[in-house]
């Protein structure tokens, strides 16, 4: 972490030019749809900026949102606006490890109350034993640490909606940081990971505008969340005529067609991945042949298969249709046999008047 | 649970499930009822053949009728195979069938398959104007009208599911899913089941006639 007082000071202790940081405004701000006079504003608050105290808390997660944003190819602005916030504490980057960083996680709670924005990854488990941290469970520390803390980012599908650890069976009884915590204002910024821009975005926009950017019905920043996959994905076109990869090795795979019938999610997703892309805008899960699984939506991980497509049917088949036909069966003829006898009945006290 | 969860699970599911009992009750009660046997000698040779045939010739009007029947045949026709075109080319209804069956065939491209949509709903609004405007000639009651608008609404939703218009995608497939289950549990119980009647219905007309020896 670094000493620099100023954003400003550190880029150029960096040696990052002037046009390059302005370059990282006007994308930062045309992604979040700001108007183009901020750019400037942004620049020189950016300039400007005092470190933001940061409180990161890892629950039950896999490390990976962390990885995507440190592990971006480096140096990316990103990258260094990542660095260039107070991260007072961050259980896998700190240096520090047991009492001592528990220290520094009060410390930064006193001295910045109210202003501190604390970023949780990972979900939490309601049952206290299954997760604990420097022996504090993660439910209280989350709970304890929301107290003074300006804002909370949920990052990853784990902490905004409870991602893998809460799918099906919930072995933990895992719920997402907006179940738990509900008179603070929370973004999340979900993916699995998320991209390391709607993350980095997200805490630009604070230091810019001391404000949250506007966020979609499931609390997801618009900016990043509000296009759909789908709308963006360079494979549309073939989407569109009706040519589709049947399996992954097939000559329509090795064109490039549309991933629809192999499980693609992206119908249903929203996030920036096919604009934006991954690893410096190289490519992304679709461009890489692998259809779109959804992760930055609520429950993707038990909603379908992940090579199921959309379209299918999502319950099991097979023997209850089975057994509906026959109990439809049986009611038919029932009803026919019974209506048959009644009327054989009928003509034979008919018959038997005559 | 999401809409669209509830949609392609349970919601689908139970109207399959009352699809498949319900077409099968309503078929089975009247197949086994059987009639007594009609002791007649059909009326000519071939009277027994020329029952199953009505089966096919009743597809279209007798020839007196032609101008009369003009705007119902044609818009009927279209109507029903744009519609069943559509049920059986898209894409997104073929992997849902093959996800059921297992069975899958190639698919249209979107773009006929939203050509055909519309030529299907345009046709059925077609026949419920007319419908409208002669009620002397159709008599219609309350469950036409239901039968209608569950006809119409999955077509409407589809088209704007596929074309991703009105809201998201997703809410939009689920709305779509959800108005064909009301349609799949309206149809065992609704004139919608003429769709297999009309088979049954034509050839015991035939077979009645022939041996009576109507000319048909
Ligand atoms: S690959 Fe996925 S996102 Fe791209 S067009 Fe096909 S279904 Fe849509």
């Amino acid at each position: 972490m670094t000493r620099q007082s100023t954003l400003g000071a550190l880029l150029r202790s960096q040696g990052v030019s002037r046009r390059a940081f302005l370059k990282f405004c006007t994308t930062t701000a045309s992604v979040m749809a700001l108007p183009a006079a901020l750019i400037p504003v942004m620049a020189d608050a950016l300039e400007q900026a005092q470190r933001q105290s940061v409180i990161w808390l890892s629950f039950q997660e896999c490390t990976g949102c962390t990885e995507a944003l440190t592990r971006s190819h480096a140096p990316t602005l990103e990258g260094l606006i990542f660095d260039f916030i107070s991260l007072d504490y961050h259980h896998t980057l700190q240096a520090a490890s047991g009492r001592a960083a528990e220290a520094a996680r009060e410390e930064a709670m006193r001295e910045h109350a109210g202003k501190y924005l604390l970023l949780v990854d990972g979900s939490i488990p309601t049952v206290k034993a299954y997760s604990t941290i420097a022996g504090i469970s993660n439910l209280d520390m989350l709970r304890n640490s929301a107290v003074n803390a300006a804002a909370l980012i949920a990052v990853g599908t784990c902490a905004a909606y409870g991602g893998l650890p809460m799918a099906a069976p919930n072995p933990t009884s895992a719920v997402p940081v907006s179940d738990l915590i509900t008179d603070k204002p929370i973004i999340n910024v979900p993916g699995c990971p998320p991209l390391p821009l709607a993350i980095t975005g997200v805490i630009a926009h604070y230091l810019t505008l001391g404000t949250l950017p506007a966020l979609d019905a499931l609390g997801r920043p618009l900016a990043f969340f509000g296009e759909n996959i789908h709308d963006r994905c360079y494979r549309r076109p073939f989407y569109d005529r009706g040519l589709f990869a049947e399996t992954f090795d097939d000559v329509g795979a090795r064109k490039g067609w549309c991933l629809y019938k192999l499980g693609c999610k992206g119908p249903v997703a929203y996030n920036a991945c096919a604009h934006v892309k991954w690893n410096q805008g190289v490519s992304f899960p679709i461009q890489s042949g692998h259809g779109c699984i959804g992760c930055s939506e609520p429950g993707f991980w038990d909603s379908a298969g992940i090579y199921e497509s959309i379209a299918d049917g999502q319950f099991g088949t097979g023997p209850k249709l089975a057994s509906a036909a026959v109990v439809g069966a049986v009611a038919g003829a029932g009803a026919a046999l019974l209506a048959r006898g009644k009327k054989e009945k009928k003509a034979a006290a008919h018959a038997a008047n005559e | 649970m999401t809409l669209l969860e509830f949609a392609r699970g349970p919601a689908i599911h139970w109207a399959l499930i009352i699809l498949v009992a319900g077409t099968i009750w309503r078929l089975l009660g009247v197949l086994v009822l059987t009639r007594g046997g009609d002791l007649s000698r059909p009326r000519d040779a071939f009277g027994n053949y020329k029952g199953y045939r009505t089966v096919f010739s009743r597809a279209w009007p007798s020839s007196e009728f032609n101008v009369a029947t003009r705007y119902q045949t044609i818009v009927a026709y279209l109507f029903h195979f744009a519609t069943l075109i559509v049920v059986v080319g898209i894409t997104a209804h073929i992997e849902f069938i093959q996800s059921l069956t297992g069975a899958s065939w190639p698919a249209l491209p979107n773009a006929a398959g939203v050509a055909i949509g519309i030529v299907a709903l345009v046709s059925l609004l077609a026949l419920i104007l007319r419908r409208l405007t002669n009620p002397s000639i159709y008599c219609s009651n309350l469950g036409d009208y239901i039968t209608w608008i569950l006809v119409a609404a999955p077509l409407i939703t589809g088209l704007m599911a596929f074309a991703h218009l009105g809201p998201r995608y997703e809410t939009m497939l689920a709305i779509h899913i959800l108005t064909v289950a009301l349609m799949f549990i309206w149809f065992p119980f609704s004139k919608l089941m003429h769709s297999i009647w009309f088979v049954f219905s034509r050839a015991q007309s035939g077979l009645t006639y022939a041996h009576k020896g109507v000319q048909i």
